[in-house]
């Protein structure tokens, strides 16, 4: 009954971790999600969240054993 | 279609050289190519190296998804990504797009889309080091419709 985080890039050098691990909850969102994990950060402006390796809005539903994972915007190419 | 990610230094040529040689020849009459490639400036500064982090699996799979979306939009015979991760130099492409088809305005038109998806999409990540040894993270993709 858990959800894994994972954190990329500035926001992973920023936070000085790449992944927490947070106990799944009914109705939990990917922003709840942050902020069970990090309760003294607001969310980043412009960051961006994959659920399972897909895109999803902040307000999206998460499911137990769920991937969330929060980046900065992308830069490759 | 394909997507390599490559943790090394790469030969675009060869990688297109040996992919076309896996195509049935006389099918297509057009391939069109971008490659990018590291430069020794960005912003003003002199860069000296870069780190490229992706997220192993979701990049993978977006950079699919771009190729499913392009082959939805254009006639495409075959489809070839490949990018870089890892420490890159100036000078050592980062990413390749070659794009196969019949005629040439679905190869064009199909390589530019796949890479503006890519650059705004697929989950990379560059961090510079600078002649300085300053490092920074490249915080946006400049916008590839409207630069100059």
């Amino acid at each position: 009954m858990t959800i894994k985080i994972r954190y990329f890039a500035s926001l992973r050098e920023r936070l000085g971790r790449s992944e927490d691990t947070v106990a799944f909850e009914e109705a939990l969102t990917v922003s709840d999600v942050w902020y069970r994990a990090n309760p003294d950060q607001a969310l980043p402006v412009n960051i961006l969240a994959a659920v399972n390796m897909d895109y999803v809005a902040l307000d999206s539903i998460v499911e137990d054993n769920d991937e969330v994972a929060f980046f900065p915007p992308v830069t490759g190419g | 279609m394909t997507v390599k990610i490559y943790a090394n230094a790469f030969d675009p040529w060869q990688e297109i050289q040996s992919y076309q040689n896996t195509l049935i020849g006389g099918h297509f009459g057009a391939t069109n190519v971008f490659i990018g490639t590291m430069r020794d400036f960005n912003d003003g500064d002199d860069v000296k190296s870069m780190t490229l982090e992706h997220y192993p699996g979701m990049t993978e799979k977006k950079l699919a998804d771009i190729l499913i979306a392009a082959g939805q939009q254009w006639q495409i015979i075959d489809a070839l990504i490949v990018h870089r991760v890892g420490t890159i130099m100036p000078n050592e492409p980062i990413v390749l797009i070659a794009v196969w088809t019949a005629h040439r305005g679905d190869a064009f038109d199909a390589c530019r889309y796949v890479i503006e998806a890519l650059k705004s999409t697929a989950p990379f990540w560059k961090k510079e080091v600078l002649t300085t040894a300053q490092e920074r993270w490249v915080t946006k993709n400049t916008d590839g419709y409207n630069a100059h």
